[in-house]
């Protein structure tokens, strides 16, 4: 309209721009933004927690029989002597380039236990999650087509009792059948004792790790290690989903469109799943998202039980050592993950529902 | 007159803790390629009357009828998936809010050559092209774009047009129309209806016309039943609806306010409970 007294090489470059590009640019950088405030908002917070804590960080390090001089040096050292604004500065400073400081109670960067600890849950959250999704889906999805028959009070009996079993309880007894008396699976750790440490830790994901190195031998142990406390928290996310999608899907089959599906002829099978659980997708992720996120902050009780050392076990522990580089650097990676599985539910949502455009 | 579809003593009920709730009350009625009008207030079991026809009537409900023939064959003998060749393709339906009767999730597109393929084993390319003439035979100017929109770009008149192409496009002989203009604005109401009684025409269908609108039903309509409390009460050509007897279809019409004799106070239905007592009117020809 406005471009039509433009040469006819110069509009389309800029119809392509201004139509594809410039938009799409739009989107990537609103979502970086949005994550930077985020995340600047959650560091504040870190930052406040580690000033108002009732521990000294200069203590933690010389020790009570410190000499004035060698606690005045460390202080300065510590940079403690620095206004509070130029201190939150250098912290921004610090971990955007990975640096969490040194945990007080290996005198190791806290950035290095982090990438230690981290991909281990991340290994059992991923596997933990899937299997909560390919069997907590259908089920809900079964129980919603077939409400109030006996497979629905089955579907809620196997929900109900995922929600009100301890977990420490279930692992005990998992461990006690499948281990010790069948020996189906690996007993506590992330794999058998004579495979620790045999293949190069690229990824940190052993059963990655594994692949990349193909030794199956690890693969087969690493991976019959992670079946029983992966399946329990699996069970724990398929008791929360198949509930939510039993609800969802409840809703969208008693929708006009159902009606209409049926009316032009279609299977029932079709009606459910090409109609009705196109719709529920987009609530789906956000129950999926929430979960996940709930797995990668670490399952202490389940970590603890299978010896698994993952982030949740490891910020416990820091915790009660009042180990703070620690904790707050183990905080914030689990924000970060929290922002980053949003932004990404975000993006899928834009992707299955188009009135999200 | 030919007739496509016979139904005897139809009856919808819905069992609960209280006891049965029935929804139809032994309805009989026959169609031939003729428009026939069902009115009655909310409740009467106009709807379920239509969806009973296509077995569409949800648990618990249930649907008991002497027959309910198409073509001479009782549909209650089929199997659910013979049911599923009946619906669609033999019987088809509109309902009344496109909003909330196509899916938001799917291109209009890909549900109306759904509904293509579901009954003709054609390519991609065969239905699509067959779904753009469709789309042009309900007066949609840009189909191309209207194939590619999402059913939330659409207005309500749009629509309409759209559900009554994706219902019409595997050549069905009998179409319900359930309240198709109920959703719509007054302005183009007019507009759909000739649509879809051209298209109805053209093909030689019946069509069943559920709606609460009197007038509306005696214009466009041929034969009319009126239902109350899931009974007929009364059957009649649709140009003599305002001569009509019983005293509930009177009633109706009086309580419509009307321009050439204006009055202060419109008169309220009085209700007599013998009404919904003495037995369905035979609506068969």
């Amino acid at each position: 309209m406005a471009l039509t007294n433009e040469s006819n090489e110069e509009r389309p470059m800029r119809a392509l721009f201004i139509d594809r590009i410039w938009p799409t640019l739009k989107v990537v950088i609103s979502t970086i933004g949005s994550i930077a405030v985020t995340m600047l908002g959650l560091l504040f917070i870190t930052f406040i927690i580690g000033r108002v804590m009732p521990i000294d960080p200069v203590l933690a390090i010389v020790g009570e029989r410190a000499s004035q001089a060698q606690y005045d040096e460390v202080y300065q050292q510590l940079g403690l002597d620095r206004p509070v604004i130029v201190q939150f500065l250098f912290y921004i400073w610090d971990v955007l380039h990975l640096d969490f400081g040194i945990s007080v109670l290996n005198a190791r960067p806290v950035s290095e236990d982090i990438a230690r600890v981290f991909p281990a849950t991340l290994e059992l959250a991923t596997i933990g999650i899937i299997i909560g999704i390919v069997t907590g889906v259908p089920l809900g999805v079964l129980a919603a087509v077939n409400k109030g028959t006996w497979i629905d009070q089955i579907a809620r009996l196997v929900a109900l009792i995922g929600y009100s079993m301890p977990i420490f309880w279930l692992g005990l007894i998992g461990l006690l059948v499948f281990y010790g008396i069948l020996g189906w699976v690996g007993g506590p750790g992330r794999v058998g004792i004579f495979y620790v440490d045999v293949v190069p830790s690229v990824t940190g994901l052993i059963l990655v790790d594994a692949l990349l190195d193909g030794n199956w031998d690890v693969f087969k142990s690493a991976f019959s290690h992670i079946v029983l406390p992966a399946s329990l928290l699996g069970y724990y996310s398929l008791a929360y989903i198949s509930r939510m999608t039993r609800s969802f899907m409840l809703e969208q089959l008693s929708a006009e469109y159902v009606t209409t599906a049926r009316v032009k002829g279609m299977s029932e099978w079709n009606v459910v799943w090409k109609h009705a659980f196109k719709n529920i997708r987009v609530q789906l992720i956000t129950v999926i998202a929430l979960s996940y996120a709930g797995l990668l902050e670490g399952s202490v009780l389940t970590e603890i039980i299978f010896s698994w050392p993952g982030i949740g076990s490891y910020i416990t522990t820091a915790l009660l050592s009042a180990d703070m580089n620690a904790v707050l650097g183990g905080t914030v990676v689990v924000g970060l993950i929290f922002i980053l599985l949003n932004v990404l539910s975000d993006m899928l949502y834009k992707i299955f529902d188009p009135r999200a455009k | 007159m030919e007739t496509l579809l016979d139904v005897e003593n139809l009856w919808v009920k819905f069992p609960s803790r209280q006891g049965v709730f029935d929804a139809v009350r032994g309805v009989s009625f026959t169609l031939g390629r003729e428009r026939l009008g069902i009115v009655g207030e909310s409740g009467s079991g106009k709807s379920m009357t239509g969806r009973a026809i296509l077995r569409l009537i949800r648990k618990p409900g249930i649907v008991e009828a002497d027959h309910i023939k198409l073509d001479g064959v009782d549909l209650l003998t089929k199997t659910e998936k013979e049911m599923r060749a009946v619906r669609g393709q033999r019987i088809s339906m509109v309902m009344q809010d496109p909003k909330f009767s196509l899916n938001p999730v799917m291109t209009i597109g890909s549900q109306i050559i759904e509904a293509y393929r579901l009954h003709n084993s054609a390519s991609k390319a065969d239905a699509y092209r067959k779904s753009l003439e469709m789309l042009e035979a309900v007066s949609i100017n840009d189909p191309e774009r209207v194939m590619r929109a999402y059913p939330h770009e659409m207005s309500g008149g749009m629509g309409q047009r759209i559900m009554i192409a994706m219902m019409l496009i595997p050549n069905p002989e009998i179409l319900i129309a359930d309240e198709p203009t109920s959703a719509l604005d007054v302005s183009v109401q007019r507009q759909v209806l000739d649509i879809m009684d051209k298209l109805v025409k053209e093909r030689g269908m019946g069509l069943i016309f559920i709606s609460h609108d009197l007038n509306l039903v005696a214009d466009f309509c041929d034969r009319v039943l009126i239902m109350y409390a899931g009974r007929v009460v009364e059957v009649c050509e649709a140009d003599k609806l305002h001569d009509a007897k019983h005293p509930y279809t009177r009633g109706l019409l009086n309580s419509l306010p009307r321009l050439d004799q204006p009055s202060k106070r419109l008169e309220v239905l009085q209700r007599d409970p013998e009404w919904s007592q003495t037995p369905s009117v035979s609506g068969r020809i």
